[in-house]
This record gives structure tokens, sequence and C-alpha cells, in this order.
């Protein structure tokens, strides 16, 4: 008997269809598929031919380091939650951040726009540059503008789709900017973001009515708005359903090409679908960071391939 | 394929539920009956009290006595309607809710939103708890000694320095400390029942604490904000002990200077409570027909704005995130 995890959402249809070649079987991308019980199965093979719906095959070639975790430390008190992590993020890829829950992903997501800083009792050690800068000397808001994140749950402000956009334009000057001379950025963001087609001219639908990928969506569209460097989301399909985490996942691979976008999932087939570059984190710490082809098939310590396996997690 | 042969062994038509569940003991069902009749005396006893003041209403109620102010007599014809009561209540409660509402909604934002110092949030919390345990004949009396004061002299009337300290300033100043800790625990709730995640949203889009409450946090409180203001004002409505106390009690406005609105204000006068209260069957006025008109545009006004309240709370709970 074995036992068997949902085929990955696929894409259907593609404009860009530069999957990897299919396997022989129907695929499931990752090995945890195929982990039954005694796990030496086709997962330590290296040469198991990993299949389904990779959303393309190379990174794009210009890849640009826009962040950079240099020996970063984040503790809650006296509880460790990430410990000692140095990786880079770049642009023109999309970085994911894999690992058992409580691992230390979204600490490390959260401290790289300093989001943590919200909790009080939140201690640091290590940098984080963002272009060579050293992101503790940078105004938080200004920071938060340049690396910007989208949450698990949906959440646009009780307003409309366009004022939900336009609140990340509107300066908190005395002067706001009036309602046309945002309108082009507005439609450019949600454009952006694929909403724009959907939503047509009915940009003054109370956002909290739309459907929940759609309200997800317009998070991103918001996060775009403010044209960040950095796009962080943090499980952000979690709370939707296929259809929706689908055309998340294809804008994710779409997005690559003008901010860096690092991705926290507990999806180990959303990570191979999306990500060109995966790190796996246990206990606080980076285990192993390499392509999402390298960590998924020839990974390099056992912890990695067990989790992948799905043995653990 | 394998759909077309799904498990057969499809559970059979449930048994009815009274077949399943044991029998309740005696003492539930009791209780059960009791819950069930008190219920029921509640909806009565509201029943009742409407319907009897809308028949007295319907009764007495002529619109010449909303266009006609208090006079002294003895009969009804000559006692004119409560023109000056009504208006004065709408003032009053306008100037209340002025206060209570910019400064409720101020405390309830940093209770909920700042806090800091712990020890400074627990103080005012268990201040304005105690304001809203104050009865508010108390709250009166120490509005009569801090208006009598000659620095506040110049919000009511006063002649050789001795000032009359009673006015509808004054009386909706104290009228303000009533409805307070109303809006302060609705706007609260409001805000603290926002889910955190939409906050650091906001946060996470480069936007300072300032703007994110004033932007997101306070508009999605909406609702609870009007629940606030419209329970607070019922309450200032409501009050009697207040204006007997610092309005002067006089059933028509008696101005003092010559300035339009400003006289009103600094003068004195009633609202529709004291009107009631006045011409109860015990009370000076002794006209309890005049009474039981008053009582019923009072009882409309109040349960106009708890329909309000419906409303507004219905609506937030319409437009919610996934928490």
């Amino acid at each position: 008997m074995e036992f068997l995890t949902p085929p990955p959402v696929r894409r259907l249809t593609g404009e860009e269809s530069v999957t990897e070649p299919l396997g022989p079987t129907r695929g499931l991308p990752a090995p945890p598929g195929n982990g039954n019980g005694n796990g030496n199965g086709n997962g330590s093979a290296p040469a198991s031919p990993l299949v389904g719906g990779r959303r393309r095959i190379a990174s794009t070639p210009l890849a640009i380091d826009r962040m950079q975790a240099e020996a970063l430390s984040v503790a809650y008190g006296r509880k460790p939650a990430v410990d000692s992590v140095s990786l880079p993020i770049r642009q023109g890829e999309v970085l994911a951040l894999i690992g058992p829950s409580g691992c230390g992903k979204t600490t490390l997501l959260r401290s790289l726009n300093r989001l943590t800083e919200l909790n009080k009792d939140v201690s640091q050690s290590g940098r984080i540059t963002l272009d060579e800068v050293d992101i503790a000397t940078l105004d938080p808001t200004a920071l938060r503008r340049r690396v910007t994140m989208v949450f698990q749950q949906p959440n646009p402000f009780p307003m409309s789709v366009f004022d939900n956009v336009a609140y990340v334009l509107r300066e908190q000057a005395a002067r706001r900017p009036k309602r046309a001379a945002l309108r082009g950025a507005v439609r450019d963001a949600l454009a952006r973001a694929g909403l724009l087609d959907e939503l047509g001219d009915d940009l003054d639908h109370p956002a909290l009515r739309l459907s929940g990928g759609q309200q997800q969506r317009l998070c991103i569209a918001r996060a775009l708005a403010a044209d960040p460097e950095v796009l962080l989301l943090d499980e952000p399909c979690s709370a939707l359903d296929p259809q929706s985490t689908q055309v998340i996942e294809d804008l994710i691979v779409r997005l690559r090409e003008d901010v860096a976008v690092v991705i926290v999932t507990h999806n180990l087939q959303q990570a191979y679908r999306v990500a060109d570059y995966v790190a796996f984190m246990y206990l606080g710490r980076l285990v192993e960071y390499g392509t999402a082809g390298q960590l998924f098939r020839t990974a390099r310590e056992q912890r990695t391939r067990e989790y992948v396996r799905g043995e653990f997690g | 394929m394998s759909l077309l042969e799904l498990p057969v062994s499809q559970p059979g038509p449930r048994a009815p539920r009274a077949a399943q569940s044991p029998p309740w003991r005696l003492i539930d069902r009791v209780g059960l009956a009791v819950a069930w009749l008190l219920g029921l005396l509640f909806c009565a006893l509201a029943g009742a009290l409407v319907l009897y003041f809308l028949v007295q209403g319907i009764k007495y109620v002529r619109p010449s006595l909303f266009l006609t102010n208090p006079s002294p007599g003895f009969t009804a014809t000559a006692t004119g309607g409560f023109l000056d009561p009504m208006l004065g209540t709408m003032l009053v409660s306008a100037i209340a809710m002025a206060i209570a509402l910019p400064i409720g909604i101020g405390v309830a934002v940093w209770l909920s939103e700042y806090g800091r110092p712990a020890a400074l949030a627990r103080v005012a919390e268990s201040t304005i708890e105690m304001i809203a345990g104050t009865p508010s004949i108390v709250l009166a009396l120490f509005g009569i000694l801090l208006f009598e004061s000659p620095a506040l002299g110049f919000l009511s009337r006063s002649s050789e320095g001795v000032v009359f300290g009673r006015s509808f300033f004054a009386a909706g100043a104290m009228l303000s400390l009533v409805a307070l800790p109303l809006v302060v625990s609705n706007v609260r709730e409001g805000l603290e029942a926002i889910p955190d995640h939409v906050r650091e949203a906001s946060y996470a889009l480069g936007k300072t604490k300032f703007a994110t409450t004033r932007r997101v946090l306070l508009p999605a409180a909406r609702p609870s904000v009007l629940t606030g203001a419209m329970l607070g004002a019922g309450r200032v409505i409501g009050d009697t002990a207040i204006i007997v106390v610092l309005l002067g009690a006089t059933l028509t406005f008696d101005r003092s200077g010559s300035v339009p609105l400003l006289s009103t204000l600094r003068g004195t006068g009633s609202t529709l409570t004291y009107y009631v209260f006045y011409n109860a069957p015990t009370g000076e006025g002794n006209q309890p027909t005049k009474a039981y008109a008053a009582a019923f545009v009072l009882l409309m006004i109040v349960l106009a704005l708890n329909v309000g309240v419906d409303i507004a709370t219905r609506r937030s709970r319409r437009l919610r995130w996934s928490s």
C-alpha cells in the first residue's frame, strides 16, 4: 500500500512552459510522496529524476546580490530562534526557506525588514545588509518600503481596493496626493499582481469582499506598490485553495525579474515549483543552502535528505 | 477509474436525533424551562414598556408640544410644550459627545496601541472604571465645586465675583464623563479585535505607528467607535441628576449675555428627562400627560440609538479577516 500525497498543482497552460522534462511517472516533484517507511527507495538514489511542474529550468541570467545575512542570530528572550545564519538574497531568483515548524524561517524572514523589532524582548547579533548598507543603520520605515512583506493570512485593509494600494503611495505628509495622481501607479501595481484584468475598473470594490486568492494578490500588489527591492512572502498560499495557489506561484516566478523574492513555505512541492535556491533550516540553523534541484535531489546533508523525503517535519 | 469504484459502504440514514441522545436529567429540564420563562418575561416586560408608552404617547403627543415652550400654569393647555427641553437635550448631548468622543478615542488608542509604561496604563484603566462606577449625582456635586470656582467663571453666569456655576457648558462637561467610559471601552474593544497581522502588514509597508492607527486601525474600528458614541449618547440623554444640579433646571433657556449661541451655552436650561421629572405626578409641575408625551419622545430617541448600535455591530461582523 503506497502512501500518496496529493499530486502537485501543475500549470495547465503556460506561456512560460519552460518546465523541466516530465518524468516517466505521474510526478511528485519532491520525494516526500514516496517516503514509504523504509525511505531508501528512490530518495537515496541521487539519479532519480525529479519530475513535476518546475516553473522553468534555469535561473535568470542576471542575478544581483541584494541582501546578505551575515552570521545572523536572533533570540526571543533567552530562546534562540535563528542561530548564526549567513545567506545571500538575490534579485532575479526566488529563495525559498523551508524547514519544520519553529525552525526559525519566519523569524529570519521578519528580521530582513526588522519586523522582529516589534517584539520587545528580541535580541539580535550579526548583521544584514541591503545593497551593502547595514539595515540597522537605516530608518525602519524607509527599510520596510524597500523590503516589503506579504503575510500568511490575506489582510487587506478595510477599505476599497484602490485605497489599499494607494495607502502605500500616500506619504505621511500633510499634503496627500490626489486620487487622479495615484491612479496610474495603483493600476500598475494591480497589473503586476495580475489583478487588474479581473477587477476591471471596479477599483472601489471593498477589498474584504474579494475572494481569498484575490485578497492575497491585492496584498502582493500593495507590497509591490512601494516599488521594493526585496519582497518577503510568509507562507502566502497556506490559507488559499489550490487554484489561487497556482495563480500566486506563477506570479512569484514572474516577479523575480524585478525584485528579489524570499518565500517561507511549509509546502516542499511549492518550494520545488517556485524556488531557484532553497535554504533548509532546522532548529534555528541553516543546514543547507543550494539550488532547488540540488537540494531536492542530491542534498549533501543527511538531515536535508530526510526532511525533503518527508521523514520528519 | 478509482473515482467510479468508491467504497459502497455508505452510512445509512441517520437515526433521528431524539433516539440517539439519552433523555436529559430532571434538573436540566427544569433549568431550561426557567431560562425560557425568564427570557419570555423580559421580552414581555420590554414589550409592555414600549407598548404602554406608545399608547400613552400617541394619546398625548401633539405636534404643538414640539413647537411651544413650557410656561407656568395649572392646565394642560396653559403649560405649553417641551421645545426648549428637547433642544436642551440635543445641545447638552452634543457638548458632552464633542468632549467625550475625541478624548475617549484618544485614551482607547493609547491603551490599546501604546499602553506604556504599563503602570500608567493600569492607572488609566482603573480611573476610567472608577468614573464609570461613579453615580452621576456625585459627578454633579463635583461639577458644582469645579464650575463655581472663579477660574471657570467665564463658562457660566457670574455677578460681582460670585460664580453661578450652572450652565450648558458645565452640564455638558460633566456629562461627558458619563459617556467617556463607554466610548473608551467600545473603541478599545474594536481596536483589540483587529488581528496583529493587520498592524504588521501596515508596518511592513513602511508605515509609522501613527499612520497605521490613523489610516488603518481607526477606520477598521469605525463600527465600534459608532457603537461607543451611540451608547454614550444614550447615557447622556438619559441622565437627570447632572441636569438638575448643573444645568440650573430652568424649563426654558435662560440666556446669559448677548452673543447668540454663546449666551445659550453659558445660560441655564433643562432637558427632556428633567421635563419628565418635573411633570411627573410627584413633580412640581404635575402634568402627567405632558410627562408621558415627553417620556415617549425620550424612549423613541433611545430606541433609535439602540437600532443604530445594532446596525453598526452587524456591519462590523460582516467584513472581517480570518484570524
